[in-house]
């Protein structure tokens, strides 16, 4: 058994200055994750207040507030809670899943250029709702629900054919590859043989759109965001020690084959249901973990910033497309140009970017 | 840059004597097998120094009682236990690595890299208490590099580095720990300032120190128990002065030596004879 | 001085193997080359119209203008024939060149921003000039895949480092899906444009005659013979930029060039057919583990492999839906993907 701090007489005074210089530095890094969450949560606040008041019929502060808390007429109601509402928080809640999706994975994969879309998973779920709109016709939530399946399907499939004795990281993400580009190809050869408005539609789901948001989408979406995030967090408290290399996380105790899996398993998830609900929403899974670094200059994998950047690229991304341009524009369309030219700014600005490499 | 040594006043208790052994242990990665039925007793609360040529296995061999690699044949033991049988947390608490050429995440900060060794001591969610206060402070104390806590580890220079990974392990506070050349990219003073810590740790913790060097000498000042090994097999083990010999030293190196004592520590020194500087017997101790 | 033989190995003397290994490479390279002379071949054979080999003999050595099966022939199996072998070539060594300068086994020739940009400035000319015929996208596809790739590399070389490997791959990453944006909004708003660039987005062999094949081989050839003398400079710059200025290579131009090789290339193929990916990723890495990583090696194995998957592809996607057919980007992907991913599972691919 090691010596417990009770067994020990106060600390020499040399020591105990040694503490507190190890205990200012690392509540500093943890404060700066905290301000950066915080000043990330006021404006997701912000963004979502706005989501609500801002449209065709604005409503004002109070009317919101009076509707939030059960006191609205029922004209207001109708539009905070089945119009916008599910846009918004639907909107919030991807961004949660793509941001914490993409850090995982890059984080893992330990490749810039890995991001759920890359390899695969997103691929399985565009691929099932392309073929539910083209060839079977379905709309709406019947084909969220084919798109979350095909999703998870894919990830099966992928997974099953890169094990062999063990999970080689360079396999899954090269396996992952080979069938994003057949499931590619299927979506092109149904895209060149449907009816252009049908092709039309299905580009819409391709593109990402919040356009189809629902009560009925969005709480489904809620309640398994609810269950998987906060065991996602807790599996990634050990990518911390990942980071180090296999053998140092070894040595210190972390089951490294076992925790990869469970975190590709949630990385994959996140993302499934979170393109089974609004689409492949590009871009946003690729950029948040980059720029969740950047902000908070830490070098964990900062999910909880991660996720939070995501939310609040989405959220800004549907605002300006729904209102701020002369004609409406899905918000897989803007969050690349929220987030390229920032990403461009970061190059620019700095020469150590990106984890690995 | 004098070492601060852990002066406190307080009694320390003795680690808890844990046994290392390993039983007709084959190791190797793929097809090439590198280590081959090879059986060893770490003997607890001394120092070992594991040496060998290129190649001939000491590193796989670390690594394999450190359960890094899974053994295609035999087990390692860990108090009599077979080691892939106990939970990673519990063996991470009783036994630390340093490994070979450890890879660090760009812009760490040195205080956080120590930290990292507090892993196995915490729970879920990793909550920081006193007690890990306190083992990263003696950590960064002990080797002697408590003002770079805050910085990031690409400003230090290859030494600095390697202190900050052993104070790493030493924060993880383990009753053994295994070393993979710790001193490869260090200069003299801070290779004997290392392994000075590492005695220490051993002298005043009972720590079971394990080192794999490829400094002969060094290796033959700091070792209680030395163990050369040729080919995946261990071909002398025991006291300095036992093993070093120039029969052992051609064996295992393929060199031709001449073994005198150490003036200062009286252990046994390797004068290494090449093409260049033989010897033809001037003077009876060597010294020119 | 006694030497140590360490067990299991014995000195081989090192010129015999070499040489060995040298004539293997350059034999597997022969073989290549004739699959796809049989291959070329084949693709002039076969085809939806049912053309007897004998027929087909007399159109290559004595052309009938008034038979039909001729004509069809010159002007629908010739052209897509060399098309396949001058793109798939092409985006081979593109492939190899880009996954060599970004150390990045998970590049291929799109990073530089080449298929956004072309597809963002063919959506121009449909929807802005009202351009129908596939040799009239040629140009625009070009510039626009030469004006997406000097954007990235330009961001890319900001900075103190210049262009590393890194940077390259995020500019390419962010420019694609920013013309991506543009040329999305483009397609949503309006349908006819729409309904054109849904067939040009999918990229095919067929529709093209030896105009379009005349009009990039230029480029082609430019491209080719640069990326080819990069094959000394490649292996230099994998061991690192330190390493590779230490041995006196000009890091920043080899980079410049290399970027130009793989922009002719894959500018050029993309705006003779369209977008076809999979083969510029897949494809080194597989050359990859036939040559090891010598890229004086990697780069003729890609040139000549490519092609070797184009053609087939091509070729049943001719007969595998009759009447019709299936363009070739599509069947690339559904039978090298499978192939592929065999290979992944039986083999250790190389990183690098």
């Amino acid at each position: 058994m090691t010596a417990h701090a009770q067994d020990r007489l106060p600390l020499a005074e040399p020591l105990h200055g040694t503490v507190t210089l190890v205990r200012s530095v690392r509540h500093t890094l943890r404060r700066r994750v905290v301000l950066v969450s915080v000043v990330l949560a006021v404006i997701l606040l912000g963004l979502f207040v706005a989501g609500m008041a801002v449209g065709d019929y604005p409503i004002s502060l109070q009317q919101l507030f009076a509707s939030l808390t059960g006191r609205g007429t029922r004209a207001t109601n109708f539009i905070v809670y089945d119009l916008r509402l599910p846009r918004v928080v639907t909107g919030m809640t991807i961004g949660v899943c793509f941001g914490m999706s993409g850090a995982i994975f890059q984080s893992m994969i330990k490749n810039p250029l890995a991001s759920p879309d890359i390899i695969g998973i997103t691929s399985g779920a565009s691929a099932s709702a392309v073929v539910a709109i083209l060839v079977l016709g379905l709309g709406g939530f019947a084909v969220s629900g084919v798109s979350l399946v095909g999703a998870l399907l894919t990830a099966g499939l992928i997974y099953g054919l890169a094990w062999r004795k063990g999970l080689a990281g360079y396999r899954l993400v090269l396996v992952g590859i080979g069938i994003a580009a057949m499931l590619a190809s299927l979506i092109d050869y149904l895209m060149t043989r449907a009816e252009v408005n049908d092709a039309q539609v299905a580009l819409l789901w391709l593109t990402g759109s919040l356009n189809g948001a629902s009560t009925a989408k969005m709480v489904p979406l809620l309640v398994l965001t609810a269950i998987i995030v906060p065991i996602t967090l807790w599996a990634g408290s050990a990518l911390s020690g990942l980071q180090l290399g296999d053998d140092t996380a070894k040595s210190v105790g972390i089951r490294v084959e076992l925790t990869r899996l469970l975190l590709i398993v949630f990385g994959v998830a996140l993302a499934a249901i979170a393109t089974a609900a609004a689409g492949p929403v590009g871009f946003v899974a690729f950029v948040s973990g980059p720029i969740a670094r950047r902000l908070t200059r830490g070098t964990g994998v900062a999910l909880v910033p991660a996720a939070l950047v995501g939310a609040v690229v989405v959220s800004a991304a549907d605002f300006i497309g729904q209102h701020a341009l002369p004609m409406q524009l899905p918000v897989g369309v803007l969050t690349a140009a929220v987030g390229a030219p920032y990403l461009i700014y970061l190059l620019i600005v700095s020469n150590r970017v990106g984890n690995g490499g | 840059m004098t070492v601060v040594a852990l002066e406190v006043p307080v009694e320390i208790p003795p680690a808890v004597q844990h046994t290392l052994s390993a039983v007709d242990l084959d190791l190797g990665y793929g097809e090439r097998q590198i280590v081959h039925s090879l059986s060893v007793n770490i003997p607890t609360g001394q120092v070992s120094v594991i040496i060998g040529a290129n190649g001939c296995g000491k590193s796989t061999l670390l690594r394999g009682l450190a359960r890094l690699i899974n053994p295609s044949g035999g087990r390692v033991l860990l108090d009599g236990r077979s080691i892939a049988t106990l939970p990673s947390k519990e063996v991470a608490k009783i036994m630390g690595l340093l490994p070979q050429a450890p890879t660090a995440p760009e812009g760490i900060t040195v205080a956080d890299l120590v930290g990292r060794g507090r892993y196995p001591h915490q729970g879920w969610f990793r909550r920081w208490t006193a007690d890990d206060d306190r083992a990263v402070a003696e950590a960064l104390a002990a080797t002697d590099i408590v003002e770079l806590a805050g910085r990031p580890i690409e400003e230090m220079s290859g030494g600095q580095r390697q202190r900050v990974w052993i104070a790493m392990a030493l924060a993880q506070e383990t009753d053994l720990l295994l070393l993979d050349e710790p001193t490869t990219y260090l200069d003299l003073t801070h290779q004997v300032e290392v392994l000075d810590l590492l005695t220490d740790l051993n002298r005043r913790r009972g720590t079971t120190i394990v080192i794999v060097m490829h400094d002969l000498n060094l290796a033959a000042r700091y070792a209680d128990h030395l163990i050369a090994m040729c080919d995946g097999q261990i071909v002398a083990q025991g006291k300095p002065a036992e093993v070093v010999t120039a029969e052992t030293v051609d064996r295992v190196f393929g060199m031709q030596a001449r073994i005198i004592t150490d003036p200062v520590s009286e252990t046994p020194m390797i004068i290494p004879i090449g093409r260049h500087h033989c010897d033809d017997g001037a003077g009876s101790d060597g010294l020119r | 001085m006694t030497t140590v033989t360490v067990a299991g190995t014995t000195e081989q003397p090192a010129v015999g193997s070499a040489w060995r290994r040298w004539s293997l490479r350059l034999i597997g390279l022969v073989v290549a080359v004739g699959i796809v002379a049989v291959l070329c071949f084949l693709s002039i054979a076969i085809g939806t119209r049912s053309i007897s080999l004998d027929t087909t003999f007399q159109a290559l050595v004595a052309y009938d203008a008034q038979s039909t099966d001729h004509l069809v022939i010159l002007n629908y199996r010739i052209p897509r024939t060399v098309l396949g072998l001058m793109v798939g070539a092409a985006l081979g060594l593109a492939g190899a060149v880009m996954q060599g300068v970004t150390r990045n086994p998970l590049a291929d020739p799109g990073i530089l921003g080449v298929n956004s940009g072309a597809a963002l400035f063919v959506v121009l000319a449909i929807a802005v000039f009202h351009i129908t015929t596939v040799l009239g996208y040629v140009w625009f596809a070009f510039l626009g895949a030469g004006v997406a790739a000097v954007i990235v590399y330009s961001v890319a070389a900001l900075g103190r480092e210049g262009a590393t490997p890194i940077k390259l791959a995020l500019a390419g990453a962010a420019v694609t899906a920013a013309f991506g944006a543009v040329t999305t909004s483009f397609l949503l708003f309006n349908q006819s444009t729409f309904d054109q660039f849904r067939f040009w987005q999918v990229g095919a062999l067929a529709g093209r005659d030896i105009a379009v094949a005349a009009q990039v081989g230029p480029f082609l050839a430019v491209g080719a013979v640069l990326a080819l003398l990069l094959g000394r400079a490649l292996n230099t710059l994998s061991l690192g930029e330190d390493v590779a200025t230490a041995l006196g290579s000009n890091v920043a131009l080899n980079r410049a060039l290399a970027a130009a090789a793989v922009v002719l290339l894959c500018g050029a193929a993309t705006a003779a057919c369209g977008p076809i990916g999979f083969i510029g990723l897949t494809i080194p890495h597989v050359a990859r583990m036939i040559t090891g990583p010598d890229y004086r090696w990697i780069l003729p194995y890609s040139m000549v492999l490519a092609p070797i998957l184009l053609l087939s592809a091509d070729i049943v996607g001719r007969v595998i839906a009759p009447p019709g057919e299936v363009q070739v980007a599509i069947v690339t992907a559904v039978i090298g993907a499978p192939v592929f991913i065999a290979l992944v599972r039986r083999r250790k691919l190389a990183d690098l």
